[in-house]
């Protein structure tokens, strides 16, 4: 076997996958909302989660990101890194970002500050406090500014932000946190047709510097985007495959159609 | 860099003219004129002064942590109790063999006890330098534990309110009994001397207030200055969605921790200079109902405002020295009536109302 030998700040993806969940259980109060669910998502991949409400594709985001703790299971980012191990914070520097369902962009500051503080950076409290944006890093706000189209609303306050552009916002901040997974809850929510489009752009032009899963129940989305889709069903995976194997699929039907 | 800042915030500004101008003309006033003079300020007018301008920074501590951290604490009156106790200390210390016993090392109180040696906590307390550090040392070192405690088990909104209703509770406690060592409930009190002049004089008076005025407006540039930092701008990002800045990867307990212990820091400093003004400090200062009336006049003023703390520190205050001496029994209901009205009809206080007057306007 081959050592290999990491840089720190790296994650060990020799092996393919970037994300390895194993038999991961939840459940609240008797409740099982993941049930010895197992994923795994590659190194620049791409991957649609879908499946009814109450699935546990939430639950599954709060888990990778250190929200919620599993009862059992392990999850693993890389083969070296132990996320169950490790706090929100910790997890968010070591490259796991996350778009919540609620666009949840800081409705008090300016658009351009809100970026300020998603920036990739020293977020320890002292450096914080002695921060000053220099010229690669305005740079950096003013490309993401300029890709999710709100340059002319650097300085409104976010709260004024109509519902697509607050999501357009959030992902921004996604990009600049410069993350090697992006987990992206119901990106095009709200969104004109056009916004639509131009987010599924966005996400496939992202796809293969980063890994990115996105829950979606916007269909005619997840067909324009996926190459592979997972469907959950009662905190399981209940099938893995191309949008049209899925949606073929007698199983996924009688779940999201009933008897 | 102080010009274009004075340039750039003109209400700042004019509310930090307003401290320099209170802080300079009334002690001058005072000394320079005579008695009959239309012009003239008595000594009581001084020491009012200058109590109005610590309860003032006492206010802007509170904003830090309620207004833009959104923490509500309800034990700052602790913070500025211990600071002002540290200063007491010292002040006892200067006595020296005045007191009553005339006992060089033991203040009259350890002697009444018949304790024979000085306490080890009271060493060292006969220098001012180190009696300083303490007033800002022993606040933020009990903000630092309390907070580290609290907020790393993510204790936060209305059931970290009452812990810091505890806390100032349990110090009251504690200070009131004899055998703390810190005067039981009559508390420290009969200062002769500060840095060796004499506390009473008009002239230390004078020097106390214009001392406070500088303490007030230096601890608003900085407090300032940190606010428009980027710590401010998270700080404010936690206040509105925790959960959200923890996934940016910010330590939001960190942060928490960093502006309570600063604000207590700040609280400590008004302590220090309330109590050689006033000329007593004993336990009634850590009542969990001082450390509420801080909360009404940062309501009153206007939170996450920096301004609105200090403005409504004086007001109320100001208020509560004219209704005492003409009907003290009214006060109470005085405060809670503005303070519900204050809730319900200005929810950003005087100043956020004036603000928003003001930019309509302009609009």
């Amino acid at each position: 076997m081959n050592e290999v030998v990491l840089k720190s700040g790296e994650v060990d993806t020799s092996h393919g996958p970037i994300l390895y969940l194993e038999d991961v259980s939840v459940s609240f109060d008797g409740f099982r909302a993941l049930n010895k669910l197992s994923l795994y998502i590659d190194a620049g991949e791409l991957r649609c989660l879908i499946g009814p409400n109450g699935a546990g594709k939430t639950t599954l985001m709060d888990v990778i990101t250190g929200k919620t703790r599993p009862d059992t299971g392990s999850v693993y980012f890389g083969q070296m890194i132990n996320l169950l191990k490790m706090d929100e914070p910790a997890i968010a520097e070591a490259g796991i970002c996350r778009k919540f369902q609620k666009p949840s962009v800081f409705e008090t500051l300016t658009v351009y500050e809100n970026l300020e503080l998603a920036l990739a950076t020293n977020k320890k409290v002292w450096p914080t406090l002695l921060a000053k944006l220099n010229g690669q890093q305005r740079d950096c706000i003013d490309r993401v500014l300029e890709t999710i189209g709100l340059v002319e609303h650097r300085l409104h306050l976010a709260g004024i932000l109509s519902h697509g552009q607050k999501q357009w916002l959030e992902i921004g901040m996604l990009l600049m946190q410069e993350p090697k997974v992006m987990l992206v809850d119901e990106p095009v929510a709200g969104m004109t047709h056009q916004e639509v489009e131009r987010t599924a752009q966005l996400l496939l032009s992202l796809q293969g510097e980063r890994s990115i899963i996105v829950v979606e129940h916007d269909m005619e989305f997840v067909r324009s985007i996926a190459n592979r889709v997972t469907v959950l069903h009662e905190g399981s995976v209940l099938t893995e495959g191309s949008m049209d194997e899925v949606q073929n699929d007698p199983r996924v039907i009688q779940v999201y159609l009933g008897d | 860099m102080l010009l274009r800042f004075l340039k750039q915030d003109k209400a700042a500004t004019s509310l930090l003219g307003c401290v320099a101008l209170v802080a300079l003309v009334v002690p001058l006033c005072n000394l320079l004129t005579p008695a009959e003079s239309l012009l003239h300020f008595s000594a009581y007018s001084v020491s009012i002064m200058g109590k109005y301008l610590t309860f003032a920074l006492l206010g802007l501590s509170l904003d830090l942590v309620w207004g833009y951290c959104g923490i509500l604490a309800l034990g700052q009156g602790a913070f500025f109790a211990l600071g002002g106790y540290a200063m007491g200390m010292y002040l006892m210390r200067q006595i020296g063999n005045r007191g009553v016993y005339g006992n060089p090392s033991l203040p009259d109180f350890m002697v009444f006890l018949n304790w024979t040696e000085l306490p080890w906590y009271w060493y060292g307390l006969e220098h001012f330098w180190f009696a300083a550090l303490l007033v800002v040392l022993v606040p933020g070192l009990l903000a630092f534990v309390f907070g580290w405690l609290a907020f790393r088990s993510r204790v936060t909104g209305v059931y970290l309110s009452i812990i810091t209703q505890a806390l100032t509770y349990a110090l009251l406690l504690a200070f009131f009994r004899n055998e703390m060592g810190f005067g039981g409930n009559n508390g420290l009190t009969d200062f002769k001397e500060i840095l060796g002049f004499n506390i009473q004089s008009e002239a230390v008076r004078a020097c106390l207030l214009m001392a406070s005025g500088i303490v007030l407006i230096l601890a608003f540039l900085v407090s300032r200055w940190v606010i428009q930092s980027k710590l401010g701008r998270v700080v404010t990002a936690i206040r509105d969605q925790e959960m959200r800045v923890r996934f940016l990867g910010y330590r939001v307990e960190h942060f928490k921790l960093w502006v309570f212990v600063f604000s207590a820091m700040l609280a400590g400093i008004a302590g220090a200079l309330y109590v050689p003004q006033v000329g007593i400090i004993n336990p009634s200062e850590f009542a969990p109902l001082n450390s509420l009336e801080i909360v009404i006049w940062v309501a009153i003023g206007g939170r996450g405002t920096l301004y609105g703390g200090i403005v409504g520190a004086v007001l109320v205050n100001y208020a509560k020295t004219l209704l005492t001496g003409w009907m003290p029994e009214i006060w109470l209901f005085f405060l809670g009536t503005t303070f519900i009205l204050v809730t319900v009809l200005l929810p950003d206080g005087l100043l956020g109302f004036w603000g928003r007057r003001l930019r309509e306007q302009k609009q």
